[in-house]
């Protein structure tokens, strides 16, 4: 288990890494940050002296290894647009981005499994069909048209809902909670709501498969032949059958969650990190970008390895054949 | 049953969302601030939010004309034509309670014109800023400078002890690791105090009580806040979030203004949209003709000219939100006449083609068109349009779009053959234009003139308008550059931009020219 896990931490080491070089190398592409830093006022020689400055002219491995010299020391600079230091920037927005995301993979857990299960065990109620059929428009709709279908019933027509920001945050000192306010909690529906759609949709369909998979299994007919009661055989023993894929597939998708809330950030004016990264893509804010992919990368790694260690614990199958082949 | 007392609470929280105050106004636009330290960064939306804490000496009315405001009157100086005297208003405060001075004004300008500020070019040809007294300023140039006072509308004075006393005498530069007092904290003059900032997410201003100004500012509290995505702002209107919205899209200008409860003002923005391209003898480096440059013969541009239908645009890419032009100057700026902004009502195509025969190229040619994306109003549709109505004559056009940040390298290293761009007249005289856009790309000038042109006798009378005090002389100037300008078609103008700000009826705002509405002039009706 532990040499497993060390096996792990030493690869998501060279994911990292990786990851550090491709962005790094793109940023090359994606403009010249001088050119938004600086005015229309500006003269040339500004110009080159902010990027001799910056240390834009540098080749770009220069570059790189002072990138990953000042990372390794916890030190990603200060962020040409905002002029504040990265690492405080990104901490500041990330318990907008938590919180959502946590609110998010919430629902789409809570409502793909029950909803999952559902269908599973009633494949032929008229219901089944309308959810199944309301899944496949979930499932195809982009993001960023529901949030705004969902802005346009909910705060404009109807006005229950606001339709951006996070509303009223409580300072905890380490973390800005919106969850302690009303105002924050009924900011949090509707973009949870967006960001779960595509999640809760897959979560459902991929339960119900695994779900009328394990109920033709002989153990299945089995203990129904034994005379257990309903409730024991889908839930004690179907459903929990069906649980490793389902983990698998939440924890990767809680990944993407945090990593691609971008579009539901932007559309609610969430002020979280991915609408930082927005916000910087479109001036270039190298300092910014860097971090912001580090972390994502980080935030997966990270993931993967909790996913893992989960499948340790859930299935045992997993745990003996460890321990067979002697590891 | 259960159903029911859901409905009913979540309308219940719905009546809850209160309605703000008639003091309180929500402004939105599409991005923050990007710093408090008011020297860091030479850029309108920084600007706007920065004119309503603190002050500069001289401002610009709603129709471009300079008024008083720290400073009450301004004059060259009798025996010295080199030196600007600026009188300051007395018995002004600074937030924290401490005395406008003079000091301080030497302090601010000198610190606005130090190495690292980003408001450096307005003061180039400043030498030296002394006090008088305490309510006299005199400003030192390197030689006449009649506009100058037009380059302090958006020099904001700070206070000398506070600054000092907070370690912020440095500007914050863009990259550097210090973290700056003043790029989080202000302290000005202004009529609103900074309540808090979370950057990116709102801001709050309060009324300062102690302002100047005989007429206190209708609204008492301003809460900013950032909205990025067009259609979430303007929904955040609709639904009664916000009251202001600054930055309305063309398309929404319509329905917004056909809403009831909400009203819309438009106005001209000082900024024209253009196209430039390279006029000089080498060939071009994307068309077909590689032997010589088809756009160096002026009979090619006049026949460009005629081919572009500036109404069309008007009417189909901006939806009728803009001021199509024949000159690139907005109506604001000296210089400007109703003749050099007359344009071909509608397109003269056999003229066009008439004249790209009479220059060798009957069967047209090819280039490429840069254009920005995500930089001007429909600047991408502005043109894929024009692309449209230069094939007619025959220019097969190819479209090469960008974000701006890829865009402006191409124009400041000279590597674009065509290329869109749009440009502001910040001190509202065409000596602006002439400067970066006009003159030969040296030294301090034609930094925006990627085009080769290049005209020996221009550049004199342009760097003579910097010196040049008799203001009658000097606009007769002006004309004859104009004329040159226009006679050789040296950029292709197609319009003035049009801005547009949806409120909540009641409340009563005016356009402002160079974007930067002052939430303190708006008034509130019934």
């Amino acid at each position: 288990m532990l040499a497993f896990i060390l096996r792990r931490l030493a690869q998501s080491i060279v994911v990292m890494g990786v990851v550090a070089l491709i962005s790094f190398m793109l940023f090359r592409y994606v403009g010249d940050p001088v050119a938004s830093l600086l005015g229309q006022d500006s003269r040339l020689e500004d110009f080159e002296d902010l990027r001799q400055r910056l240390g834009l002219n540098d080749p770009f491995y220069v570059q790189f290894g002072r990138f990953v010299g000042n990372a390794l020391q916890g030190e990603f600079g200060i962020s040409y647009r905002l002029q504040t230091p990265v690492t405080e920037l990104i901490m500041s927005r990330l318990p907008a981005t938590i919180e959502l995301a946590f609110a998010s993979a919430l629902i789409a857990l809570v409502f793909g499994l029950s909803l999952g299960v559902f269908t599973a065990l009633k494949p032929r109620s008229f219901l089944t069909g309308v959810v199944m059929t309301l899944s496949l428009v979930g499932v195809s709709l982009p993001t960023f048209l529901i949030g705004i279908g969902l802005i346009y019933v909910f705060a404009v027509e109807l006005q229950w809902l606001p339709s951006f920001g996070r509303g009223q945050v409580v300072d905890l000192g380490w973390w800005k909670t919106g969850l302690l306010t009303e105002s924050g909690l009924r900011s949090l529906i509707l973009p949870a709501i967006t960001l779960s759609l595509f999640q809760l949709t897959l979560i459902m369909r991929l339960v119900r498969a695994e779900m009328l998979e394990v109920l033709r299994q002989d153990y299945i007919k089995f203990a129904r032949a034994r005379g257990l009661s309903n409730r024991a055989i889908n839930f004690g023993h179907a459903l929990k059958n069906t649980m490793v894929p389902v983990i698998t597939i939440t924890g990767l998708q809680l990944g993407s969650v945090i990593a691609f809330s971008i579009v539901t950030e932007t559309v609610f004016q969430w002020p979280g990190v991915g609408s930082l990264f927005i916000n910087s893509v479109q001036v270039v804010d190298v300092p910014v970008m860097a971090a912001y992919l580090m972390f994502i990368a980080f935030v997966f790694v990270v993931i993967n390895l909790i996913v893992d260690i989960l499948y340790y614990a859930v299935d045992p199958r997993l745990r003996i054949n460890a321990s067979g082949s002697g590891k | 049953m259960r159903k029911l007392l859901l409905t009913a609470s979540i309308i219940a929280i719905g009546a809850a969302v209160m309605p703000a105050s008639a003091e309180t106004v929500r402004w939105a636009r599409n991005s923050d601030s990007l710093t408090l330290d008011p020297h860091s960064q030479n850029q309108g939306v920084t600007h706007t939010f920065a004119h309503h804490i603190y002050e500069t000496l001289v401002d610009r009315e709603v129709d471009g004309s300079l008024i008083p405001r720290l400073a009450t009157d301004w004059s060259v100086k009798a025996d010295d034509p080199n030196v600007w005297v600026f009188k300051l208003r007395e018995g002004v405060k600074f937030h924290d309670g401490a005395d406008f001075t003079a000091e301080d004004v030497v302090f601010s300008l000198d610190r606005a014109r130090s190495d690292k500020s980003n408001m450096k070019q307005l003061h180039a040809s400043v030498e030296s800023v002394t006090a008088v007294d305490d309510h006299t300023v005199e400003v030192k140039m390197a030689g006449p400078s009649p506009l100058y006072p037009n380059n302090l509308t958006n020099t904001f004075i700070m206070d000398k002890t506070w600054t000092e006393a907070n370690n912020a005498v440095t500007v914050q530069e863009a990259g550097s690791a210090d973290d700056n007092y003043a790029v989080r904290n202000a302290n000005g003059t202004g009529p609103y105090i900074l309540e808090s900032r979370d950057p990116d997410v709102r801001s709050v201003l309060k009324i300062n009580e102690n302002h100047w100004a005989e007429t206190k500012p209708a609204v008492t509290e301003i809460i900013f806040l950032p909205i990025a995505d067009n259609a979430t702002r303007v929904a955040a209107l609709l639904s009664g979030e916000v009251d202001l919205v600054q930055d309305v899209p063309v398309q929404d200008i319509e329905r917004l203004s056909n809403t009831a409860g909400l009203k819309v003002e438009t106005g001209p923005e000082n900024r024209f949209i253009y196209f430039g391209y390279r006029v000089s003898e080498a060939p071009l480096k994307t068309s077909n003709i590689t032997d010589k440059n088809p756009l160096s013969d002026v009979r090619v541009r006049e026949a460009m000219h005629l081919a572009i239908d500036r109404n069309a645009i008007k009417q189909v890419v901006m939806r009728g939100q803009s001021m199509p032009t024949g000159v690139a100057n907005p109506p604001f700026v000296n210089g400007w006449t109703p003749e050099l902004d007359a344009y071909p009502e509608k397109a003269d195509i056999e003229g066009a083609k008439k004249l790209l025969a009479d220059a060798g190229y009957a069967d047209g040619f090819t280039i490429t068109l840069d254009t920005p994306n995500n930089r001007y109003i429909n600047d991408e549709a502005i043109s894929q349009a024009v692309v449209g109505m230069l094939g007619q004559i025959g220019i097969k056009v190819t479209l090469a779009s960008r974000p701006v940040t890829q865009h402006s390298p191409l124009i400041q290293n000279e590597e674009t053959d065509f290329y869109l761009l749009g440009w502001g007249v910040p001190t509202f005289d065409s000596a602006y234009v002439f400067n970066d856009l006009i003159h030969s790309k040296e030294g301090h000038y034609g930094a925006y003139n990627p085009s080769g042109y290049s005209n020996k006798e221009l550049d004199a009378k342009i760097q003579s308008l910097g010196t040049e005090v008799d203001l009658d002389k000097r606009n007769a100037t002006i004309a004859e550059i104009w004329a040159k300008v226009q006679e050789d078609r040296v950029l292709l103008p197609i319009h003035n931009q049009v801005l547009a700000y949806a409120m909540k009826d009641g409340l009563s705002l005016a356009v402002h020219p160079e974007n930067q509405p002052r939430l303190y002039n708006i008034t509130i009706g019934q």
